[in-house]
C-alpha cells in the first residue's frame, strides 16, 4: 500500500457517542452507511444509543443546484471534445483545444457568478459563508485552469508566453476597478490617498497606458512636477512590448528592450526623479528592481502577481522552461519565510514547473469533487501531453479520474444520465463498470425503465437488457397488467416469459370461461410467434372468434389443427375436445371422417396416459364429459360416413 | 441555430408548455411553465422569455428564459397542459393529477385542486395498494381526461371532487397518451402499439374503434390530431417512427416514416400552420417536418377559374390537400430539419405556438427558438 500523502480527516458522527459504543458501516457506491451498535466499549453497560442510521458522504457539491449546471453543460463539452476530429493538423487543432479550455472555464465562471450572485443575496449567514466558499473554490479551480491552459495547451513562445500571464494576472489579482473609479470620480484625483496606489499597480500591471492617463491628471494639477511627469510618460510610452499580432523577431525585441532599460537606468541615476518618492519608486520598478517591486506587496497580493511582474520589467523574453527558477525564488521572496505555502501555491509552482502529475495530484487532494481534474485531465490528455502514465491497478490516469468521477455521478439520483457518456469514452474498464452502474438505479416509471433500456441497447448489453425487461414485466404481472407485460417480454424477446403470460391468460379463461383482455389476444400480429404457448393463445382465440362468426368448418379445421400439430398443450386437450363437442352436435356435418378419427385418436391419447388408478378416483364429471364425448364422435363419424359415401356418389 | 438560446436549468426537463395567448391577440406567446423528473424534489416551474434581455441586432429581444415562478411536485412531471390562462394540470407518477393556479400579481404557484388516486394498481380498499403512473393529461375547458399504467382511462371535470366517468381496464397495457379527436371523443395510444378511439357517449367501457400497425407491436408513444382536418392523426412509436393515420378509414396507418433512431416523445402539429409538424425524440434531435411547398408549384386544377382551395376540400383528392395523407409525402419536397444543435441527450419535450417552439432535454437545458418560422 502507497504512503499516504495526507493524513485522513476525521468527521465525528452527531449522535452517536463514539466513547461508550461502537459504530458499524456497511458501504455503498459513494457513499457510507454508520449506525451505533449495541455493543459497548471495554466495561461500559448496554443501554439504548442512538436510533438513526446516518448516510455519511464524500462528495456534497453534487447535491448543490448551481454547481449541477458545471457537471450539465461541461458534459455537453466533454462529449463535443471527444467526438471532435482528431484528423485536424497542428494549429486547427491547437486552436480548437483551446477553444474548448475556453468554453471550460466559460462554465466555471458563469457558475461562479451565481453562485456569488446567491452569496450576496442570501440572508442567512451560514449560507453566505458556504457560498462565498464555494466562489473562493471556483475562482481558485479557474485560476488554475487558465494557467494549465496558457502552459499546456496553448504552449505559448516566448515572448508571447509572458503577455499571456499578464493577461492572467490582470484577470485574477487584485480588485483595481473599484479603486481606480473611486480615485477618478473624487474631485481631485491626484490628491486620493489611493492615487498613487493605483498608478502603481497599473504600472505593476504593465498597463502603461492606463497609468499614462492617471499622470496626466497629476501633471493638470500639479505644475512643478509637471517636468518630471513627462519624462516618465515619455519612459512608459517608449517601453517595447512584443504584441500579438507583431513581427519583429525576439532578439529584436531584447534589442530595443535593453536600450530602453538604460534609458530609465539614466534618468535614475542623474536623480531626476529625487524630489517625488513615488516616481521615483516606479522608476524603479520599470527597471526591475526586486525591492521596489517588493515594496507593493499589500498591492499585489499574490506571489504570481509578483513573479509576471518581475519578469515584465526584468526578463519579459523569458522561455517556458525557465519559469521554473523565477516562480521558486519569487515564492521564497514574497513569502520572506513568515508564512508557509497554502496548497493553491504548490498547485501553481507544480505548474510553472511544468509537472502535470503533481499538477493533477496535488488538486485531487485539494478538491472534494473529481469533476475538476478529470476534465483537465481529459483535455491535456487530448493535446498528447500524457504519456501512458500506467497506474499500478490497471488504468491510465485519465481513464481513472473519468470512472471516479462518472461514479460519483452514478451516486446521485438524476445524474446518472450524464455519467453513462463518461463511461462510454472510458475505452479499458468504461463498459464493466457502466454494467455494474446500471443494474442498480431503481425503476420507477415505465418512462425511466425505457431510458435505462434504451442506453442498454445502443451498447449491447444484452444481459442487462434482459433483466430489466424481466423486472419491469413481472412488476406488470404482480399488478395485473398482462400487456404491458407482454410487451416488455417482446421487447426483451422473452420466450419463457411470454409462455408465463399466455399460461396466466389460459387459467383465467378456464376459471372465468371468457377471455379477458380481448384487445390484446385479438391483435398479437407476429409477436405471437415469440412463444408456443402464445401462439396457442392467440390461434385459440381464434378459433372462438370463427365460431362466433358461424364460420364452423373453418372452425373446426383450426381446432383439429391445434391438438395434431401439438401447438396445444396437453394439459388444455380436454378443454378442446369439449370445445369441440357443440360442432359435433351440430344439425349439418362438419368434422370428417378423417378428422373424426384423428379427434378419436386424441381422445384415446389423452385418457390413455391415465392409469388404472387414476381412472377410478376421477370423478364423475369427467367419466360423463368423456362418455359424452366418445358418443358424440361415434354419431359424427357415422353420419360423415354416410355422407362422404352418399357424396362421392352423385 | 442561431436564434436558439439555451438555458441550463438543474433539473432534468420532461414537459415544456407555452401558456396559450388568447385567440385575439398577435403577440407571441411570453410565457411557458415546464415540468421536472427524476429528482427527489421535483418542480413545476414557470417562466418569461421576452421582456427582459437586450436588443439584439435586429431589434428583436433575445433575452434568456427567466425564473418566474415554481412549486414543488410529488413524484415525476409525466405530463403537463394550460387548462386555461392561468391554470396548469400536472399528472403525476405517483398516480395523482393535480390543478395549479399561476398568481399573476404576486407571481406564484398554488394548488388549486388534486386528485389523490387518479390512477392505482388493484382495488385501493385491498391492503396491496400502489400507486400507477398517470402518463397522460389533455384538457379542454371544462373537461380533463387523463390516462395511466394502470390501463385506466379518467374523466374529470375542474371542481367536481370524483370523476365524472372512469373506464375501468380500458386497455390491458400501458396507455401511454390522449388527446382529443372531437368534443366527446378521444384518441389514445398503448404499448402494444394500438390507436383507440373512445366515445364519452356511449355507455359501454370499450372503444369505439381500434387501429393497429402492421408487422411488430411497437409501442407508440405519443399521438396528435391535425388542428384543421380531425381526421388526421399523427403518431410516434418506440423504434422513433412517425405514423400517419386517416380515422376514417382502414384500421392500419396511412403512412410509415423513419424517423428518429430512438423512442419519439412527442409529435405535435403547428396549431397555425399544419403543414408543419414538429417531433423530439431520446435520441437527441428535434425535427421540424416541413411540407408547405409554393402554391406555384401545386397541381394545376388549383389556378382553374379562379377556385379557391375551400371549396376543392370537398371535391378534389385529399392527397393534393394535405400532402400528409399522401402515400409518399417525402416525395413531395418534405424539408426535413433537425432544430438542437448539439445533440447529447434526449429531448423529451417540445411545444410550438406562433412562432416560437420551446424545448427540454435530460441534459438540463431548455432551448427557446422564438423566429420559428421565419
Amino acid at each position: 500500500m502507497e504512503e499516504l500523502d495526507v493524513e485522513p480527516p476525521l468527521t465525528l458522527i452527531p449522535g452517536v457517542d463514539s466513547k461508550s459504543k461502537q459504530m458499524c458501516f456497511a458501504w455503498a457506491p459513494g457513499e457510507m452507511l454508520v449506525y451505533e451498535t449495541l455493543f459497548p466499549k471495554e466495561c461500559a453497560e448496554k443501554r439504548p444509543g442512538c436510533p438513526n442510521i446516518f448516510i455519511v458522504r464524500k462528495d456534497k457539491d453534487v447535491y448543490s443546484q448551481t454547481l449541477r449546471k458545471l457537471f450539465s453543460e461541461s458534459h455537453g463539452i466533454f462529449v463535443g471534445l471527444q467526438r471532435s476530429e482528431e484528423e485536424l493538423g497542428g494549429k486547427s487543432r491547437k486552436a480548437q483545444l483551446v477553444r474548448v479550455s475556453k468554453n471550460y472555464r466559460s462554465v466555471i465562471r458563469a457558475c461562479m457568478e451565481e453562485m456569488h450572485q446567491l452569496a450576496i443575496s442570501t440572508r442567512d449567514p451560514e449560507l453566505q459563508c458556504q457560498h462565498s466558499t464555494q466562489v473562493c473554490i471556483l475562482s481558485a479551480m479557474e485560476l488554475i485552469w487558465n494557467l494549465c491552459e496558457i502552459l499546456f495547451v496553448e504552449v505559448a513562445p516566448a515572448g508571447h508566453l509572458l503577455l499571456h500571464l499578464l493577461d492572467w494576472v490582470r484577470l485574477h489579482v487584485c480588485d483595481v476597478d473599484s479603486m481606480v473609479c473611486e480615485v477618478l470620480s473624487s474631485e481631485n484625483p491626484s490628491k486620493h490617498k489611493d492615487f498613487w496606489n493605483a498608478v502603481d499597480i497599473f504600472v505593476l500591471q504593465g498597463r502603461m497606458d492606463d497609468a499614462r492617463h492617471l499622470l496626466s491628471k497629476e501633471a493638470s494639477a500639479n505644475p512643478t512636477s509637471m517636468g518630471m511627469c513627462k519624462i516618465l510618460d515619455d519612459l512608459m510610452k517608449k517601453m517595447p512590448i512584443l504584441s500579438i499580432g507583431n513581427t519583429q523577431t525576439l532578439t529584436e525585441m531584447e534589442l530595443k528592450w535593453q536600450h530602453w532599460h538604460e534609458e530609465c537606468q539614466r534618468y535614475l541615476q542623474d536623480g531626476t526623479f529625487s524630489s517625488n518618492l513615488h516616481m521615483e519608486s516606479i522608476c524603479k520598478i520599470l527597471l526591475g528592481d526586486e525591492n521596489a517591486i517588493l515594496e507593493k506587496k499589500e498591492l499585489m497580493t499574490t506571489w504570481y502577481h509578483f513573479l509576471v511582474t518581475r519578469l515584465v520589467y526584468s526578463h519579459p523574453t523569458v522561455k517556458p522552461v525557465e519559469l521554473r527558477f523565477y516562480a521558486q525564488s519569487s515564492l521564497d521572496l514574497f513569502l520572506g519565510g513568515e508564512s508557509s505555502s497554502e496548497p493553491l501555491d504548490s498547485i501553481l509552482m507544480a505548474a510553472f514547473e511544468f509537472e502535470i502529475h503533481q499538477v493533477i495530484k496535488e488538486c485531487s487532494i485539494a478538491l472534494s469533487n473529481w469533476w475538476f481534474v478529470a476534465h483537465l485531465t481529459d483535455l491535456l490528455d487530448h493535446c498528447k501531453l500524457l504519456q501512458s502514465h500506467n497506474l499500478y491497478f490497471g488504468s491510465n490516469m485519465r481513464e481513472f479520474l473519468l470512472l471516479e468521477y462518472a461514479s460519483g455521478l452514478f451516486s446521485h439520483h438524476s445524474l446518472w444520465q450524464l455519467g453513462v457518456d463518461y463511461f462510454d469514452h472510458c475505452p479499458e474498464y468504461g463498459k464493466v463498470y457502466l454494467e455494474l452502474h446500471i443494474e442498480r438505479i431503481p425503476l420507477n416509471t415505465e418512462q425511466k425503465a425505457l431510458k435505462v433500456l434504451r442506453i442498454c441497447e445502443q451498447r449491447q448489453m444484452h444481459e442487462q437488457v434482459r433483466s430489466i425487461c424481466k423486472i419491469m414485466a413481472m412488476k406488470a404481472v404482480r399488478n395485473n397488467r398482462l400487456g404491458s407485460a407482454l410487451s416488455w417480454s417482446i421487447r426483451a424477446k422473452d420466450a419463457a416469459f411470454a409462455t408465463l403470460i399466455s399460461d396466466r391468460f389460459l387459467k383465467d379463461y378456464c376459471e372465468r370461461g371468457s377471455f379477458s383482455d380481448l384487445d390484446l389476444i385479438d391483435n398479437l400480429g407476429p409477436s405471437m410467434l415469440l412463444s408456443d404457448r402464445l401462439t396457442f393463445l392467440g390461434k385459440y382465440r381464434e378459433f372462438h372468434r370463427l365460431y362466433g362468426e358461424k364460420r364452423f368448418s373453418e372452425a373446426a379445421k383450426l381446432l383439429l389443427m391445434l391438438m395434431t400439430a401439438h401447438i396445444a398443450p396437453c394439459s388444455f386437450w380436454m378443454t378442446l375436445l369439449t370445445d369441440a363437442l357443440p360442432l359435433l352436435e351440430q344439425k349439418e356435418v362438419i368434422f370428417s371422417a378423417e378428422q373424426t378419427y384423428e379427434l378419436m385418436r386424441c381422445l384415446e391419447d389423452l385418457t390413455a396416459g391415465k392409469t388404472d388408478n387414476q381412472k377410478l378416483q376421477v370423478d364423475d364429471v369427467e367419466t360423463t364429459k368423456v362418455e359424452i364425448l366418445r358418443l358424440a364422435l361415434a354419431r359424427n363419424l357415422a353420419r360423415a360416413i354416410v355422407k362422404e359415401g352418399t357424396l362421392e356418389g352423385s | 441555430m442561431e436564434d436558439f438560446s439555451a438555458k441550463f436549468v438543474s433539473q432534468k426537463i420532461s414537459k415544456t408548455r407555452w401558456r396559450p395567448v388568447p385567440a385575439a391577440a398577435l403577440q407571441p406567446p411570453e410565457l411557458f411553465a415546464t415540468g421536472s423528473w427524476d429528482n427527489e424534489e421535483n418542480k413545476i416551474s414557470v417562466w418569461s422569455v421576452g421582456d427582459f434581455g437586450s436588443l439584439g441586432p435586429n431589434g428583436e429581444y433575445q433575452g434568456e428564459p427567466q425564473l418566474l415562478c415554481d412549486i414543488r411536485h410529488h413524484g415525476d412531471v409525466m405530463d403537463m397542459q394550460f387548462f386555461d390562462q392561468e391554470r396548469i394540470v400536472a399528472a403525476s407518477s405517483t398516480g395523482s393529477v393535480t390543478i395549479f393556479r399561476h398568481h399573476q400579481n404576486n407571481q406564484t404557484l398554488s394548488v388549486n385542486q388534486r386528485w389523490e388516486r387518479a390512477h392505482y394498481h388493484v382495488d385501493p380498499d385491498t391492503p396491496f395498494y400502489g400507486g400507477a403512473s398517470c402518463t397522460g393529461v389533455i384538457c379542454n375547458n371544462p373537461e380533463i381526461v387523463t390516462v395511466g399504467e394502470d390501463g385506466r382511462i379518467n374523466l374529470f371535470r375542474a371542481d367536481h371532487r370524483e370523476a365524472v366517468r372512469t373506464i375501468e381496464n380500458a386497455d390491458s397495457s400501458t396507455l401511454h397518451a390522449v388527446t382529443f379527436l372531437r368534443t366527446t371523443e378521444i384518441l389514445t395510444v398503448n404499448s402494444i402499439g394500438q390507436l383507440k378511439i373512445w366515445d364519452f357517449r356511449q355507455q359501454r367501457n370499450e372503444p369505439s374503434q381500434i387501429f393497429s400497425l402492421t408487422g411488430d407491436r411497437i409501442p407508440l408513444h405519443c399521438v396528435d390530431r391535425h388542428p384543421n382536418q380531425q381526421h388526421i392523426v399523427a403518431t410516434g412509436g418506440q423504434d422513433g417512427m412517425l405514423s400517419i393515420w386517416d380515422v376514417r378509414q382502414g384500421s392500419m396507418p396511412v403512412s410509415l416514416l423513419n424517423a428518429h433512431e430512438a423512442e419519439m416523445w412527442e409529435v405535435h402539429f403547428h396549431p397555425s400552420k399544419p403543414d408543419h409538424l414538429f417531433t423530439c425524440s431520446e435520441d437527441g434531435s428535434l425535427w421540424h417536418w416541413d411540407t408547405s411547398s409554393d402554391v406555384s408549384e401545386k397541381p394545376s386544377f388549383f389556378h382553374q377559374g379562379g377556385r379557391s382551395t375551400t371549396l376543392l376540400s370537398h371535391t378534389a383528392n385529399q392527397s393534393v390537400i394535405s400532402a400528409w395523407l399522401s402515400n409518399n409525402p417525402t416525395k413531395d419536397r418534405m424539408e426535413i430539419t433537425n432544430l438542437v444543435p448539439n445533440q447529447t441527450l434526449s429531448v423529451n419535450s417540445l411545444d410550438v405556438l406562433g412562432p416560437c417552439l420551446v424545448c427540454g432535454t435530460d441534459a438540463e437545458a431548455i432551448y427557446v427558438n422564438r423566429h420559428l418560422l421565419a
